[in-house]
């Protein structure tokens, strides 16, 4: 992607919050959205993060007006827009299909927006230009939507939704049509697009690879309510429920009972051999049954069981496997590593900086 | 060796020489067959025209080869049709009805065929098809409640009669079919036009319509074309020269007892029929191929 000069001329900031919202498509069934409640700061990028049908989609289109809240309130710019038609939100939308006029070509796609709002002829040519040069689609004006590539299309949705200088952008899986080649270089131009524009941006994934690389800020969502918002290293560090701590990270945190808790801890914490240095009781010491190894270049997985719980540890492929007998081999954790989960609630015990001091209760050692 | 590269190459050629044979021969069966329905949907037409100029003397005496002009080709049937029968006065009510009963039909099928599919969740699926199953009550049933509709609005004999009755088969088919054509609709691009600054109203203008053109270009083919040949209900309500259609017009003044005028109402027919074969004709090539391609990725 080129990048000319940026101009935006937005003059009201962005914020967008919802309030409590509520989205009950049945009167028998359960709400898509539960009673969701988030705040962005201004030109940040938010990534609503969660498993297919958890109700992420429901909720970008009540922020867009296309879908009426059961209740509870949206604000855009400190405004409550509840009862705004989408046309009056100031935002633009890229959806999954990336929803090109298929009658138009690229150049009326892109101008579209800008005909609503009245623009004279000069400004038009002259906003899809510079839309188009940023985007890298200039050559591609007179084409029509069916002679693109699943690339191409999303540029245009892109400057299409560029050209109207939005208070926010709202991206629904936008990723999703390309291969997973195309997949990784879009995600990065996209980031960088996004935080030269400047503009509040939320983006809808059930990637993990593309929330984390992609967001100021991650809301985990699940069965329609938010688990957890936070920065990246927040949601992988500082998992603030079962849920979150295994639905981040390829392999997932393992958690395994101890004393009546979940004790979890990352594949990557775990350590095949025992470090001589430091306290010998700032380690948790585990036996890893059935243990299988799998290679994967540079690093590989040893897969086993504790109390008949699958684990999984991460090691630097080159780390030698220790002597095991039947199968069993001693792993160690550091207990700073260890997250604690109520294992009624699946909630965090207790916050993120209490985690590195162990408490004599948790000192059992297997 | 060298026997077995050349007896390869040989086999070779003979298959792609086979190959040639079967296609050539696919092609000449396709055009064949091809050429033979062309004959078959052309022939009414070759014979309207041919019997259109043929003079009595030659139409009526059988030793006369029917294929050929035996006597000179004469105008004497199309003056008569002109000048001597209200067939002007048939095709202006003609055309009239016609593109009235269009107009009509496409202003309430569109909104009734948005609604259904759009609007009413479930139910608007089978609200179409009980809609649609109006259609199948035959028309010669119907006129006798029509009848009585028609005379309390004071239409008896009166072309209104048709424009106010052609609706009531046009519609129920109508919205059905556009209902088929608006589920093609990629529902997004609709949305996608609100967001970008488009009351729903104008959103569906700019959108959802051109991208269902060809939808709404067969309700108008369809529509027209009933209004053309309908003919129980016009000959029903309508018995007055100055307010006949063709269809009726055309049946009722060149059929004088048992006196058959065939030339003058082959010549009514072809002229009817010409002009309209070649508008459908020039309408489909232009709009109906691949419009819809392409609105999302796929
Ligand atoms: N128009 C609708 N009518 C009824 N249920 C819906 C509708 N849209 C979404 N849902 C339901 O709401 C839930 C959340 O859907 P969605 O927001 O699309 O999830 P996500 O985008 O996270 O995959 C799903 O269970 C889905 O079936
Ligand atoms: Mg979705």
């Amino acid at each position: 992607m080129k990048h000319p000069t940026f101009r935006t001329d937005r003059d009201t900031m962005a914020r967008v919050e919802t309030r409590n919202l509520v989205k009950q498509f049945t009167a028998s069934g359960a709400p898509a959205v539960n009673g969701i409640s988030l705040q962005t700061t201004d030109g940040e990028f938010l990534v609503l993060l969660g498993p297919s049908g958890c109700g992420k989609t429901t909720l970008l289109r009540m922020i867009g007006g296309l879908e009426k809240p059961t209740s509870g309130d949206i604000l855009i710019g400190d405004r409550v827009v509840n009862d705004l038609p989408p046309r009056a939100r100031q935002i633009a939308m890229v959806f999954q299909s990336y929803a090109l006029y298929p009658h138009m070509n690229v150049r009326n796609n892109i101008s579209f927006p800008l005909k609503a709002a009245k623009l004279d002829k000069a400004a038009i040519e002259q906003k899809v230009q510079w839309a188009s040069s940023i985007l890298g689609i200039d050559q591609l004006l007179d084409r029509k939507p069916r002679q693109l590539s699943g690339g191409q299309r999303q540029r245009v949705a892109l400057a299409r939704a560029l050209v109207r200088e939005p208070n926010v952008f709202l991206l629904d899986e936008p990723l999703s049509n390309l291969d997973a080649q195309r997949r990784a270089s879009a995600r990065d131009e996209l980031q960088v697009f996004q935080h030269e524009i400047g503009t509040t941006t939320i983006y809808v994934t059930h990637d993990q690879v593309e929330a984390m690389g992609l967001g100021d800020r991650i809301a985990v969502i699940n069965d329609g309510t938010i688990r957890q918002l936070g920065t990246p290293h927040e949601i992988y560090e500082d998992p603030a429920d079962t849920f979150v701590a295994t639905f981040l990270g390829s392999p997932p945190m393992n958690l395994v009972e101890r004393d009546g808790d979940l004790v979890g801890f990352r594949p990557e914490a775990v350590e095949l051999v025992p470090p001589e240095h430091g306290d010998a009781s700032s380690w948790l010491h585990l036996t890893l049954a059935e243990a299988r190894e799998e290679y994967l270049g540079s690093e590989k997985l040893i897969y086993g069981e504790i109390d008949g719980v699958r684990v999984v540890a991460r090691v630097h492929a080159g780390t030698p496997m220790p002597a095991h007998e039947g199968g069993k081999i001693p792993i160690t954790v550091n207990r700073a590593a260890l997250r604690i989960f109520d294992k009624d609630s699946g909630l965090r015990r207790q916050p993120a900086s209490d985690s590195v001091s162990a408490s004599p209760a948790e000192e059992a050692s297997a | 060796m060298a026997t077995t590269t050349a007896s390869a190459t040989e086999t070779h050629t003979e298959q792609a020489g086979r190959n040639r044979g079967q296609r050539v021969l696919g092609r000449v069966v396709l055009y064949v067959v091809a050429t033979g329905f062309a004959l078959f949907a052309a022939l009414p037409f070759a014979w309207m025209v041919l019997t259109t100029f043929k003079a009595d003397s030659d139409l009526y005496r059988p030793a006369n080869n029917p294929f050929v002009y035996n006597d000179p080709p004469t105008w004497h049937n199309i003056n008569l049709l002109w000048n001597d029968t209200s067939y002007p006065t048939f095709i202006l009510n003609t055309l009239l009805v016609a593109v009235v009963v269009v107009l009509i039909t496409i202003a309430v099928v569109v909104p009734a065929a948005y609604a259904l599919t759009r609007l009413t969740g479930r139910w608007g699926e089978s609200l179409g098809i009980l809609i649609f199953l109006v259609y199948l009550v035959p028309p010669t049933l119907l006129f006798i409640p029509l009848t009585g509709v028609v005379a309390d609005l004071g239409l008896q004999n009166s072309k209104w009669a048709m424009v106010l009755v052609y609706p009531t088969f046009t519609i129920p088919f109508c919205t059905w079919l556009l209902m088929g054509f608006f589920r093609g609709v990629p529902w997004e691009i609709e949305e996608q036009a609100m967001i970008d600054g488009y009351s729903r109203i104008q959103a569906i203008w700019k959108t959802v319509l051109p991208v269902s053109l060809p939808g709404i270009l067969t309700v108008v083919i369809f529509s027209f074309t009933l209004s053309l040949h309908e003919f129980v209900y016009a000959l029903a309500f309508v018995q007055s020269s100055d307010q006949k259609t063709v269809s009726v017009g055309v049946f009722t003044e060149l059929i004088r007892g048992d006196v058959f005028f065939w030339q003058s109402l082959m010549a009514a027919a072809a002229l009817v029929a010409f002009p309209v074969a070649l508008l459908y004709n020039y309408f489909l090539d232009r709009f109906i191929a691949g419009f819809t391609l392409g609105a999302v990725k796929g």
